[in-house]
């Protein structure tokens, strides 16, 4: 018996060198327990795409048709041309012509408009001879988001006219506005989230289900039994998370389908490019994953773990929600930590402004670091033993 | 080879830091198996019987001391443990949303092995499953369960095989054919360790370690244990169970007083004619439906007066 056991012992070993069996069932028997749980499954296939299209059509502050009201005091031809652009503009529907400041007030109480646009007398006459006139955007402030956004797209639609005036000039026209925009000049909301659904959908599939992933077999009690088989620990981990990666790699798919063929959101740079970095961030998340497993004895802990110390900062710290710019300078310092702030960077770069490696090498790097600690990190915490 | 113990513990001291108390889960204790016996570790619910199995099965670091199981140090050589050992924790550890076959070809398969190769090793236990082999692990009943467990734990030919508690919460009927499928694997050559809370298993053991808070009582075969009992035992029974007890306990001669069942089992200090003695408490105390036997202790009784030394 002694002979035949150590035999076996001897065959165990030479199939362990290369270990891809193992590997390959644990893979397996991870991508079962995914499978089989058909609510958690549908909830991360339908939860990015559900998130898209609530962004995209429900949740947006573009404003589309607003009803307003214009009193021309001037009626020339530079004030019709610029009433004619904004009536032909998709946001701006002109439901009323004012004849006194009386009736402006009157018409913004009966809550018919959202907007007013007002031009002083000799619009045009200022307009050539002094080079510069002056138009007056009266908004309805009492939705202050709403209101800012139409006097930014009747302010980009008026320096466009101003622009179209100017092309053969050499002294330029201007018509001033109190309002300028920098940049995205059609203000598509869409364009902003895009990227922040992404980092949150990857920080969410990968890092959170993957760390409920690894305690659920502590909590059970299988961690027990398979930490005594001859499968490495961190071969067990690695196993775990390659069902997660796939299924993010599928919510990014239908991400990026969504967004170019439903929200209309072009990529404007390499999608090859793109999907690399989108498979260094969920690398990234997936470390951060592992880590949190590390820690957390229950499903529970794990999930408010991951809740707290991703899901919340990527809301918060990526600039998706609120501009990183406009907060107190500890928390700005305190976003350069959370690693969804540069994958939104990169992804913004990427598709929006179509941007290529060159311009992104800085924040590509800094999460390729990231990567390394935070994986270093996970595989000198994670536990042979039990406590 | 043959001559070295399977299993060798060499004062093994575990304690845990539970808030700010200190708890003494193993208390030095020493014990060794030989190879091909089945090893009983038989103690109450926390007298450290899952520490020891977790400190053997390379699980948990002992705070002092050494074991070794196979002549490998269960800390230096955790890898060469980990693939030769077979392991069943207390808990019911499969996947619950695995099926019962796809259970055991997941463990087969990380133990470097296939369910053919070793089929001939968990036949008995797997063909009493096997009708229900699609169906998923969680669905099955504890005995089922439990067998499964086995074969998983099973099907790589562990040298040294270690089950925690594998009765609790099984029934009678499974509970005994479990025992005979151990005493099946035992003629296999396989070293068994099984820890149970149930006393009445120590006989089916060969040789059985009493341990209680942490410390071994007494490392005998179960007959050893209770032959190392010499005083006279006695049982007793009547209508009024709670006064008898009562009575009894407050006789200077009585050592102690315990019940036992539908009896109470009296132990006294000293050999001699004791019978008249308790036949004088219950003729005084008017007790109705009186019977006294005297009796051969079994390991309960001797655990019982270990545990008071």
């Amino acid at each position: 018996m002694d002979a035949q056991s150590l035999n076996t012992h001897k065959a165990k070993k030479s199939l362990f060198g290369g270990g891809s069996k193992q590997f390959f069932i644990f893979v397996k028997k991870e991508w079962l327990h995914i499978w089989r749980d058909r609510r958690t499954l549908f909830i991360l296939i339908w939860m990015p795409i559900v998130q898209i299209i609530l962004y995209g059509f429900a949740l947006t502050n573009e404003v589309k048709n607003s009803q307003i009201a214009v009193f021309d005091q001037s009626n020339d031809q530079a004030t019709s041309n610029i009433i004619h652009e904004i009536d032909a503009s998709r946001y701006f529907e002109i439901i009323k012509y004012l004849h006194s400041y009386k009736d402006i007030g009157a018409t913004f109480r009966q809550g018919k408009i959202r907007l007013a646009i007002v031009f002083p007398s000799n619009f045009r006459n200022d307009l050539l001879h002094t080079n510069s006139a002056q138009v007056q955007l009266i908004a309805d402030a009492s939705d202050p988001n709403t209101a800012n956004t139409l006097t930014n797209y009747a302010t980009a639609i008026i320096n466009d006219y101003q622009q179209s005036l100017n092309q053969n000039k050499v002294l330029p026209y201007t018509i001033k506005t109190q309002l300028r925009m920098l940049y995205n000049p059609e203000l598509k909301s869409a364009y902003n989230f895009v990227p922040g659904v992404m980092a949150l959908v990857l920080m969410l599939v990968c890092a959170m289900m993957t760390s409920i992933a690894i305690v659920r077999e502590k909590e059970l009690g299988t961690m027990e039994v398979i930490l005594v088989s001859p499968l490495k620990p961190f071969r067990i981990i690695i196993a775990k998370t390659i069902p997660y990666l796939a299924v993010s790699m599928l919510n990014i798919a239908c991400i990026l389908l969504l967004s170019v063929y439903v929200l209309k959101v072009p990529i404007n740079g390499s999608l090859f490019l793109l999907i690399a970095e989108s498979t260094l961030f969920t690398i990234t998340a997936l470390s951060i994953g592992i880590l949190i497993s590390n820690g957390a004895k229950t499903q529970q802990a794990a999930m408010f773990t991951s809740l707290l110390s991703l899901f919340l900062p990527t809301l918060l710290f990526s600039g998706f929600l609120f501009p990183i710019e406009n907060m107190p300078l500890p928390l700005q310092i305190i976003s350069n930590i959370v690693p969804s702030k540069w994958y939104y960077i990169i992804v913004e770069s990427i598709m929006i402004k179509g941007l290529g490696f060159a311009a992104i090498w800085k924040e590509t790097l800094i999460l390729v670091v990231m990567t390394f600690v935070l994986l270093g990190l996970s595989i000198k915490n994670f536990k042979i033993r039990l406590a | 080879m043959k001559n070295m113990a399977a299993v060798v513990v060499d004062n093994i001291v575990k304690t845990y830091r539970i808030k700010k108390t200190v708890v003494q889960a193993l208390n030095g204790i020493s014990f060794s198996v030989d190879r091909g016996e089945i090893f009983g570790i038989i103690g109450p619910d926390g007298a450290g019987k899952t520490s020891l199995f977790r400190i053997l099965t390379s699980l948990l670091l002992a705070d002092s001391g050494a074991a070794s199981v196979d002549g490998f140090d269960v800390v230096k050589d955790y890898k060469q443990i980990r693939n030769r050992v077979g392991y069943m924790p207390g808990k019911f550890s499969l996947y619950q949303d695995l099926s019962v076959q796809e259970n055991l070809q997941f463990f087969a398969t990380i133990f470097g092995t296939t369910i053919q190769e070793n089929y001939n090793l968990i036949k008995d236990i797997y063909q009493q499953i096997e009708p229900f082999k699609d169906r998923k692990a969680g669905q099955l009943s504890g005995g089922m369960k439990q067998k499964l467990a086995l074969s998983c734990a099973l099907i790589h030919k562990p040298s040294v095989l270690f089950l925690d508690e594998p009765t609790t919460g099984v029934d009678a009927v499974s509970r005994k054919e479990f025992w005979e499928m151990l005493h099946r694997l035992k003629e296999q050559g396989i070293t068994i360790l099984v820890s149970t809370a149930y006393m009445d298993e120590a006989s089916l053991c060969d040789r059985v370690a009493l341990i209680q808070k942490g410390s071994i009582l007494s490392v005998n075969t179960p007959e050893g244990v209770t032959e190392e009992f010499k005083k006279p035992l006695w049982a007793i029974r009547a209508n009024e169970m709670f006064h008898l007890m009562n009575d009894i306990k407050d006789d200077p001669s009585i050592e102690s007083c315990y019940p036992f069942g539908q009896y109470h089992h009296v132990v006294f200090k000293k050999d001699g004619n004791n019978k008249p003695i308790l036949e004088k408490i219950v003729q005084k105390g008017n007790y109705t439906n009186v019977e006294i036997d005297s009796i051969k202790p079994n390991i309960e009784d001797c655990f019982m007066a270990l545990m008071k030394e």
